[in-house]
C-alpha cells in the first residue's frame, strides 16, 4: 500500500526518470483500481453464528459415526442402532457452547476485544489464584494433611457400607499424589521432561513382586531395594539422555518407558509375562499380619477383623511414604542440590558457567525422582497383591505427567490438587465410563487455556533474608536457555 | 615468555565447531591485575575464544593454561570452580529466581563460606540490586540483569573474572556505569578482567591491553591507548564510538 500512496500525479515527480518509472507503474495496473476494497466484515453476533455453525457442522461431522450409530454384539453377527435424538442434542449442545464460549470469554476480537488470554494475563495482575495459595500454602499443607489422616477414621465411622470403596479411592489418590511428586523433582524442579517415569514405577512394583516370589521377603525389605533399583534405573536412563533437552528428552524417555514395559512384557521365564506376578504379601505392621485368626494384629488387639481396617492400614502407609517424599522434596529445595536443579531447569549454559556439575545435577534429579517412583511401584504391588505389564502402559505415565503439568510444575500443593480433582473426577465418572475421557479432555483443554502455567503456577523462593516479597512467576519469561 | 608468568595465556588455540574451523592459533595472556580486552567484529571469533577458555568447546589443538595449570582439557564445571568466574554472553540470569537466590547460585562452588561478606560486597557495588533481592530475575531491566550477571559471577570470589559482551543492548548510561564498576573492582581489588567486547570504544579506554581479532585470528595487539590511536582500528571499529566520545 506504501508504493500506491505515493503515486500522485507526474508533476510531482521531478526528474525524468521518476516520470517513467512512474508511468509503468501506472500501466501495471491494467486499469484494476489501485487499491483494493476491504472486505465486508460480518457483525459481531453473525460472527459468532457462524463460528458456532461451523463448529456444530464439525462435530455432527464426527460425531454421527461416534454417536449417531451404535453396534451392537447380537447373535450371527453385529447390531446396528441408530440414535438420532442422541446425536441431535450433542451437535446442538456444540453449537451452543461455542456460540457461548465465543459471547463470553473471546469475544469480537476484530474490535480490539480482550482475548481470553488477555483476560487471564489481566487477572493474574490482580491478586491471582496462585498468589493466594501460596501465601497460605503452610497452612493449606496442614490443613491437608489433618484431613488425610482422619480421612479412614471419618470414613469408617460415616459410611460403613461403602468404607472400602471410599479407603481405595483414597489409597488411589495419595499414590498418584506421590507418584506426581516424585515426578515433579524430575520435571517440576530440574525441567527434564521425562514421558517414561512409569518406567520407574514398573521397576519397584516387579522389585518387591519379584523378590517376594524367588526370595520371600516382606515389603518392608523389598521397599527400600525398589527404591534403590529404581534410582539405579533413573542412572541408567540418565546417562544417555545427558546431552538431550525438551522434545529429545521427551521422546528417549518414552521408548524407556516402552522398553521396559515390553522387556517385562516378554521375559517369561522371568517374569512371567503377561501372566503376571500374583500373591504378593501384604504389608506386615511389626511383624504381626492384618488377616483372620488369633496371632494376627486384630485378633490380638480383640477385635473383629474387618478387611476395612487393612484398606486404612494401605492407607496410612502410602500416606506416610507420600509425606516423606515431599518432606525430602521441601528439604531439598533449599539446600544446593535442589536449587542447582532449579537453576538447571531455568539456564543450562548459565549453569555450567557457575561452575556446577551438570551431569551430577541431572543424574540426581533422575536417580532421586525414580526411587519415590519406585517407592510407590513397591507400594502397588504390595496394594494390588497381583501386577502385570498391563498396568504400566504409556497412559500412566501421561496421566503423572498431566498431574504434575496441570498442578503447576514445581508446586507440590498443585500437584495434591489434581490428583484429587483427576483422580477422584475419574472414580466420579466411572458410571458414565464413554464419557470419561471427553470430560479428561474438556478439563484438561479448560485448566491449560485458564491457568496455561497450570494450577500454582508460583514458585517460591527457596531463600529469604528478612521479609518475604513475591513478584508472581506468571509474570516472568521463560529463559533462554529453553 | 620472559618476566612474569601471565594468570592466564592461551598459546597456539584452534577450534572447530564441526569441520569448520573458528579459532587460527590464537595466542592471547591475561596478567595478574591486568583488565585485558578481546574486540572484533560480528563472527570474528570472540565469543568462541571465551567459550574455548571455559572448555565448551574444547580446543583441538593448544593450550590454555590457568594459574600455571593446563586447563585445556577440563571439563566446563571443572575449569569454572577454579576462581574463574564468568559473566556470560546475553546474561543469562535465571529468571524465575529471585536475585538472592541468583547471587546464591553464584556462591555455590565457592568454598570459602563468606557468603553475607560477599553478598554485601556485591551489594555495594551495585546497591541497586540490594533494592531488588526479593525480585524475581526476569522482572529485573537489562542493565540490572547484567549487574546481576556481574554480582553473581564476583560470589566465588574469583581471581579472573571473564565478561563476555557485558554493554550488549544496554543503554549508554548503563554501559558508562557497569564499566565503571569493573574499572573500581580492577583498582580498590586488583581483580583480573578479560572482557570481550564489541563496544570497542568503551573497552579498549577501560581496558590496559587490547587484542583486535578477525577471522579467528589476533591481527593487533597492544596497550588500549595505542589500539584506540591506530587508524585500521579506528576505521573498522570505532566510527560509532567517536561520535559518542565528541558528545
Amino acid at each position: 500500500m506504501a508504493d500506491i500512496d505515493k503515486v500522485g500525479s507526474a508533476e510531482e515527480h521531478q526528474a525524468p526518470g521518476a516520470l517513467v518509472e512512474w508511468e509503468q507503474r501506472v500501466a501495471g495496473y491494467q486499469g484494476e483500481p489501485p487499491f483494493v476494497q476491504e472486505p465486508e466484515r460480518d457483525s459481531a453476533i453473525v460472527a459468532a453464528l457462524k463460528d458456532a455453525a461451523i463448529a456444530a457442522g464439525i462435530a455432527a461431522a464426527l460425531f454421527l459415526f461416534f454417536i449417531g450409530f451404535r453396534t451392537d454384539i447380537d447373535f450371527g453377527g453385529l447390531e446396528l442402532t441408530t440414535r438420532w435424538q442422541a446425536f441431535a442434542i450433542s451437535v446442538i449442545a456444540v453449537f451452543f457452547g461455542r456460540l457461548l464460549f465465543r459471547v463470553l470469554f473471546w469475544g469480537p476480537r476484530q474490535r480490539g476485544g480482550r482475548s481470553l488470554a488477555a483476560r487471564a494475563m489481566a487477572s493474574r495482575a490482580g491478586t491471582p489464584l496462585s498468589e493466594r495459595f501460596s501465601r497460605h500454602s503452610g497452612l493449606f499443607g496442614s490443613f491437608a494433611l489433618a484431613a488425610a489422616v482422619l480421612y479412614p477414621v471419618i470414613i469408617l465411622l460415616a459410611f460403613p457400607l461403602k468404607d472400602k470403596q471410599f479407603i481405595d479411592l483414597g489409597i488411589l489418590v495419595l499414590t498418584y499424589i506421590m507418584l506426581g511428586w516424585g515426578l515433579n523433582i524430575v520435571v517440576g524442579l530440574a525441567g527434564l521432561l521425562d514421558l517414561g517415569y512409569v518406567a520407574f514405577y514398573a521397576v519397584g512394583a516387579y522389585s518387591f513382586a519379584l523378590f517376594a516370589q524367588y526370595f520371600e521377603v516382606g515389603f518392608w525389605f523389598a521397599l527400600p531395594v525398589a527404591g534403590l533399583l529404581a534410582a539405579f534405573w533413573g542412572i541408567i536412563l540418565g546417562f544417555p539422555v545427558l546431552r538431550l533437552r525438551g522434545d529429545y528428552l521427551a521422546i528417549v524417555t518414552l521408548a524407556f518407558g516402552e522398553i521396559i514395559r515390553v522387556v517385562l512384557l516378554n521375559w517369561y521365564t522371568f517374569t512371567g509375562g503377561p501372566d503376571g506376578i500374583s500373591g504378593i504379601p501384604d504389608p506386615t505392621f511389626f511383624g504381626l499380619e492384618f488377616a483372620r485368626g488369633d496371632d494376627n494384629l486384630p485378633g490380638l488387639l480383640g477385635i473383629k477383623y474387618d478387611s476395612a481396617y487393612k484398606q486404612a492400614y494401605f492407607f496410612y502407609i502410602i500416606l506416610a511414604l507420600a509425606m516423606v517424599t515431599n518432606f525430602v522434596t521441601m528439604r531439598l529445595r533449599r539446600l544446593p542440590l535442589g536449587r542447582a536443579w532449579e537453576a538447571l531447569r531455568e539456564d543450562e549454559i548459565a549453569c555450567r558457567s557457575l561452575g556446577i556439575n551438570t551431569v551430577n545435577t541431572k543424574l540426581t534429579a533422575f536417580a532421586i525422582g525414580a526411587m519415590f517412583g519406585g517407592f510407590a511401584g513397591s507400594f502397588f504391588a504390595t496394594r494390588q497383591g497381583f501386577i502385570s505389564p498391563e498396568s504400566f502402559t504409556f497412559i500412566e505415565s501421561a496421566l503423572i505427567l498431566a498431574i504434575v503439568v496441570l498442578g503447576g510444575l514445581g508446586s507440590q500443593v498443585g500437584v495434591v490438587i489434581a490428583s484429587i480433582v483427576m483422580i477422584g473426577g475419574f472414580e466420579l465418572f466411572r458410571d458414565l465410563a464413554e464419557y470419561r475421557m471427553l470430560i479428561f479432555g474438556l478439563l484438561m483443554v479448560i485448566i491449560m487455556v485458564w491457568r496455561p502455567r497450570g494450577l500454582i503456577a508460583t514458585r517460591d523462593p527457596s531463600a529469604v533474608l528478612k521479609e518475604r516479597k513475591s513478584i508472581s512467576a506468571d509474570m516472568v519469561a521463560q529463559g533462554e536457555g529453553h | 615468555m620472559s618476566g612474569p608468568v601471565p594468570l592466564l595465556y592461551t598459546r597456539g588455540v584452534e577450534t572447530y565447531y564441526g569441520n569448520i574451523i573458528a579459532l587460527r592459533g590464537v595466542d592471547i595472556a591475561v596478567f595478574e591485575g591486568e583488565i585485558v580486552t578481546l574486540i572484533g567484529a560480528n563472527g570474528a571469533g570472540k565469543s568462541t575464544l571465551m567459550m574455548t577458555i571455559c572448555g565448551n568447546p574444547q580446543a583441538r589443538t593448544g593450550q590454555i593454561v590457568f594459574d600455571g595449570e593446563d586447563i585445556t582439557h577440563l571439563p566446563t564445571h571443572d575449569i569454572m570452580s577454579r576462581s574463574i568466574a564468568q559473566s556470560p554472553e546475553g546474561r543469562r540470569i535465571f529468571p524465575r529466581m529471585t536475585v538472592m537466590e541468583n547471587l546464591q547460585m553464584g556462591a555455590m562452588i565457592s568454598k570459602n563460606g563468606t557468603f553475607e561478606e560477599d553478598l554485601n560486597r556485591v551489594f555495594d557495588l551495585f546497591p541497586r540490586l540490594k533494592e531488588r533481592q526479593h525480585q524475581r530475575g526476569g522482572t529485573l531491566s537489562g542493565g540490572e540483569q547484567q549487574m546481576l550477571a556481574i554480582a553473581r559471577a564476583l560470589m566465588s570470589r574469583p581471581r579472573l573474572l571473564l565478561l563476555d559482551e557485558p554493554s550488549l543492548g544496554l543503554a549508554p548510561m548503563v554501559v558508562k556505569q557497569i564499566f565503571q564498576v569493573i574499572h573500581e573492582l580492577n583498582r580498590s581489588e586488583g581483580l583480573t578482567v578479560f572482557l570481550v567486547e564489541q563496544n570497542a570504544f568503551h573497552a579498549l579506554r577501560l581496558a590496559h591491553r587490547g587484542y583486535v581479532m578477525v577471522n579467528g585470528k589476533i591481527t593487533m595487539t597492544g596497550t588500549g591507548a595505542e589500539l584506540l590511536a591506530r587508524p585500521e582500528v579506528r576505521a573498522a571499529y570505532l566510527e560509532g564510538g567517536r561520535q559518542e566520545a565528541a558528545q
